[in-house]
């Protein structure tokens, strides 16, 4: 069994990793310092990008049989993509690791989304939910969620066991947008990708991020049949659903006429400025070519400098984890600080390591939990010798993710963990009560 | 398995890595060609528990592989015959900062730039720079005498070693050096195992030397449209009493490389560039950058600037630091050699690289470090392509034949390794080889220390170069 399982992966590997992106790496070792895994496990080359690459391809060329070492291999990944600013030959990592998720998935018996859903199902909520007896509310909301995120994405629904169906109706359901008020005479037309989580878990920064760009004179259309982005599909090595979802999102804003597609989700975002390199299509590249970031607009639309002109006094610190996708993929961190440091109220304070992955990355924190929890230890050091009274994100998974840490190291009442919308949206309506 | 009970048992089991990954992660380095897996991958914690791990290797008949992090371009950390690869990264602490004496004592997995920024911030400086600072260790680096942009000026990794602790094949410990400016008791054994690649020994503690830091630095660039222009101008700064922090080059080919990756709007009729950088005390730094800056263009320069700021100054680098990043996205395969020539011999040298390449049909394209005529040929080839392979390698020799014929080298910083131990011998002759050979016989016997590196089964028959 375990030699066919051997020929079977690596003739998965020939059949969907792709060789010419393999070969673009030179081993360098530029990336290593830039991997949380790498220095998390005490520089295991094993978990680095050059050592999951030197995998790929001997997987590829038969030199290392498949076993649970090279599968852990690639699982212990996070996927935060810190690698490719840091890779001197522009290696392609993203894309490498989400072919070699395919291929693992296409070739194993029992398939990884199955194993997913059973790790979610037993790993994740029951073990957690033993462990976390006692805390708030939100720690428990934040798995159910994490769930639904992944039940839906999957659309493994019928693998759960029927309590966690029951929990999957009791969350919000997503609600059509209410064109609220629109400005009469727009400077710019946008369309509102809203995301499934944003648009469930966190709908009140979905209203916002509506409200704040119609504030500043934008007139924000949210088309309709729109889909969740493909991301976690994608990273599971389920390409064909996220090439599905891709082109249901592309459908869905063909149709109107407008400047950018903007979203507040770091992770949706990377993916969807993608979709133009996994469809290989006309359409998904002019979609693609449209996206932008809520920070980014809210900076070209003049939000910083109309802040600055409010000049109130300092009432707190606030501090900014980078989303990985957002600052790696996407190559955008100065305007989420831009606009917190033109914030009125507040003093802007970078703490250390903030583009370093606070290990949410997804479901990872429910798939890796001992190394999800590394990172985030040490990521709650960083913010230690910030102390903080906001630490702002960009992206749902990490903003759940700074919640916890916040949880499990009783700092509840000294801090919060916001999306950098609400936060904006909090300080300006709030401090200043309006621009 | 008895010698790995054995390894386990020195270093606890933990520490000793053999799942089918770990072997594979731990069998290349950053040199094209060179694959094989070890037996095993171990984790010392201390000198004396690889005093143990050697003396296991000798009754085993075990090779064992020192390794840094793996940057490592001439397949000096391999594990080409198997045996144990022996890793730093539970030896990583810098131990002590002696501020009297103005050095620093480490253990040898502490990541050069680390090393750097703890002691700039203390107001010093330890100046060898490797390109690989960010991930390369010190102990790789001192096992490779490892260069870097600063060697005209500040020399490199040896000129920084004070004192080592090495465990030798047979086991033993030395302590070789000393915080000491002058030390002449006997043979210089500490020089002897700095760049010794890890075939005489491992060493386990560093001391090195610190200088005050630099209190300015200022940058300039110039462009010429010959080549032998600006050889004339690396050739008259040096004349002109002047040692730069640094004196970098590039060639047409690579800048033609970095417009296209980055559309700096590099001048289109350059044939070279010449980046600029001293440090010092202001009023010198400035003099000597306007005389530097003058020279080249009474060589003929078309376009020089100097760097009002840092951000100006990193502006004026962009190009530089992108050369090897824009170079590699060409082709598959990226082979950076660092053929050397005295400083003077520069242009003659980028002259014999090019008709080299063009007469094997290769691409190969120069970038490197013109004040000390280190200079880096990099190959953009596909090593899946035998027959092209076959016309790289015969290029490289060339290429080694002719540095050496300008009384160069075949290796300034890079090292000999496994890739380039064919070539050693055109370099220190025969009587070179015979005497090195008796030194690792006297001190490895059994040949534990890195086998198969700076030593060939056979030396490549020399290639005749005809000039013209």
């Amino acid at each position: 069994m375990a030699n066919l399982l051997e020929e079977r992966m690596q003739q998965s590997f020939i059949n969907h990793v792709d060789e010419n992106l393999l070969m673009d790496c030179m081993r360098c070792g530029f990336c290593l310092p830039a991997c949380p895994t790498y220095l998390i496990t005490d520089q295991d080359e094993v978990h680095s990008p050059r050592g999951r690459i030197a995998l790929m391809k001997a997987v590829r060329d038969g030199e290392v049989k498949w076993d649970g070492s090279v599968e852990e291999a690639f699982d212990v990944c996070l996927g935060c993509r810190a690698c490719e600013p840091a890779c001197p030959a522009g290696v392609q990592y993203g894309t490498l690791l989400e072919e070699t998720r395919y291929a693992v998935q296409q070739a194993k018996p029992i398939g990884l989304s199955e194993k997913l859903t059973r790790k979610v199902a037993f790993d994740g909520l029951f073990a957690n939910q033993q462990i976390m007896q006692g805390t708030v509310k939100l720690i428990q909301f934040y798995q159910t969620t994490g769930i639904q995120k992944v039940a839906r994405k999957i659309g493994f629904m019928e693998l759960f066991p029927k309590t966690l169906r029951d929990m999957e109706k009791v969350l919000p359901k997503i609600t059509s947008k209410k064109q609220s008020s629109s400005p009469s005479n727009p400077k710019i037309k946008v369309a509102f990708f809203t995301g499934c989580l944003m648009d469930t878990m966190f709908q009140q920064t979905n209203q916002r991020t509506i409200e704040l760009l119609e504030s500043l004179g934008a007139e924000v259309v949210v088309p309709k049949g729109q889909a969740c982005c493909g991301a976690l599909h994608g990273h599971s090595g389920e390409i064909p659903k996220a090439k599905r979802n891709a082109l249901q999102n592309i459908e869905a804003f063909q149709h109107t006429d407008y400047s950018y597609i903007v979203q507040n989700a770091g992770g949706c975002g990377a993916f969807l400025s993608e979709y133009g390199k996994l469809l290989a299509t006309d359409e998904a590249k002019r979609f693609s070519e449209k996206l932008i970031d809520i920070s980014s607009l809210l900076v070209q639309l003049g939000l910083t400098d109309k802040m600055a002109r409010h000049q109130v006094p300092v009432e707190g610190i606030v501090t900014y984890q980078d989303s990985c996708h957002l600052r790696n993929v996407n190559k955008v961190w100065l305007e989420p600080r831009a606009l917190l440091q033109a914030s009125p109220g507040w003093e802007f304070k970078e703490m250390p390591n903030a583009s370093g992955c606070c290990g949410s990355a997804g479901i990872y924190n429910i798939l890796q939990p001992e190394i999800a929890s590394q990172l985030l230890e040490q990521k709650m050091k960083g913010v230690r010798t910030v102390r903080p009274a906001r630490i702002v994100t960009t992206n749902p998974g990490c903003l759940l993710q700074m919640k916890v840490g916040i949880e499990r190291e009783g700092l509840t009442d000294e801090m919060e963990a916001v999306h950098i919308v609400d936060f904006v949206y909090e300080s300006i309506f709030q401090t200043t009560k309006g621009v | 398995m008895e010698w790995l009970q054995e390894l386990q048992g020195i270093v606890g089991e933990p520490n000793v890595k053999t799942s089918r990954a770990q072997l594979a992660a731990y069998s290349y380095d950053a040199t094209a060609g060179f694959q094989s897996a070890p037996d095993a991958v171990v984790s010392p914690a201390s000198t004396e528990e690889i005093a143990e791990i050697m003396k296991l290797c000798g009754r085993f008949k075990k090779p064992l592989v020192p390794r840094g992090s793996g940057t490592n371009l001439a397949a000096g950390t391999v594990p080409t015959q198997g045996g144990i690869v022996l890793l730093f990264n539970r030896m990583n602490k810098i131990l002590e900062l002696d501020m009297a004496n103005l050095c620093v004592t480490v253990q040898p997995g502490v990541i050069t730039a680390d090393l750097a920024t703890f002691v700039e911030s203390n107001g010093l400086f330890y100046p060898p720079d490797p390109s690989s600072m960010k991930i390369s260790t010190i102990g790789g680096n001192v096992s490779e005498n490892s260069g870097g942009l600063r060697g005209l000026k500040y020399g490199v990794t040896k000129d920084y070693v004070m004192a080592l602790t090495a465990v030798l094949p047979n086991g033993q410990t030395i302590q070789t050096g000393g915080k000491l400016a002058k030390d002449v008791a006997g043979y210089d054994l500490k020089s002897l195992l700095v760049g010794a690649e890890g075939t005489l020994g491992v060493v386990t503690e560093i001391t090195l030397k610190l200088i005050p830091l630099p209190r300015t630095q200022k940058t300039g660039i110039a462009y010429f449209t010959s080549l032998e222009a600006a050889g004339a101008t690396v050739s008259e700064i040096i004349a002109a009493k002047i040692i730069p922090a640094t004196l970098e080059f590039m060639d047409r080919g690579t800048m033609d490389a970095v417009e296209q990756f980055m559309n700096l709007g590099l001048p289109e009729d350059a044939e070279a560039m010449l980046l600029m950088e001293q440090d010092g005390d202001e009023d010198a730094v400035e003099r000597d950058v306007n005389q530097m800056i003058a020279l080249a263009r009474a060589n003929g320069a078309t376009l020089t600037a100097v760097a009002r700021s840092t951000e100006e100054a990193q502006r004026l680098k962009a190009g530089r630091r992108a050369a090897l990043s824009a170079l590699s996205r060409k082709r598959p395969t990226t082979i950076l050699e660092d053929a050397t020539v005295p400083r003077s011999e520069l242009a003659k040298m980028v002259r014999a690289i090019e008709q080299i390449a063009k007469r094997n049909q290769v691409e190969i394209h120069t970038f490197g470090h013109a004040g000390d005529g280190n200079l880096h040929p990099t190959c953009l080839t596909d090593s899946r392509d035998l027959e092209e392979m076959a016309r790289v390698e015969q290029a490289f020799a060339e290429i080694f034949e002719a540095a050496i014929d300008l009384g160069g080298t075949i290796t300034g910083e890079h090292g000999v390794g496994e890739m380039k131990s064919p070539y050693l011998e055109w370099k220190i002759g025969p009587q070179g080889i015979e005497l090195m050979k008796v030194l690792k016989q006297a001190i490895d016997p059994d040949n534990i220390c890195n086998p198969g590196k700076l030593f060939a089964k056979s030396t490549k028959p020399r290639v005749v170069l005809h000039y013209g």
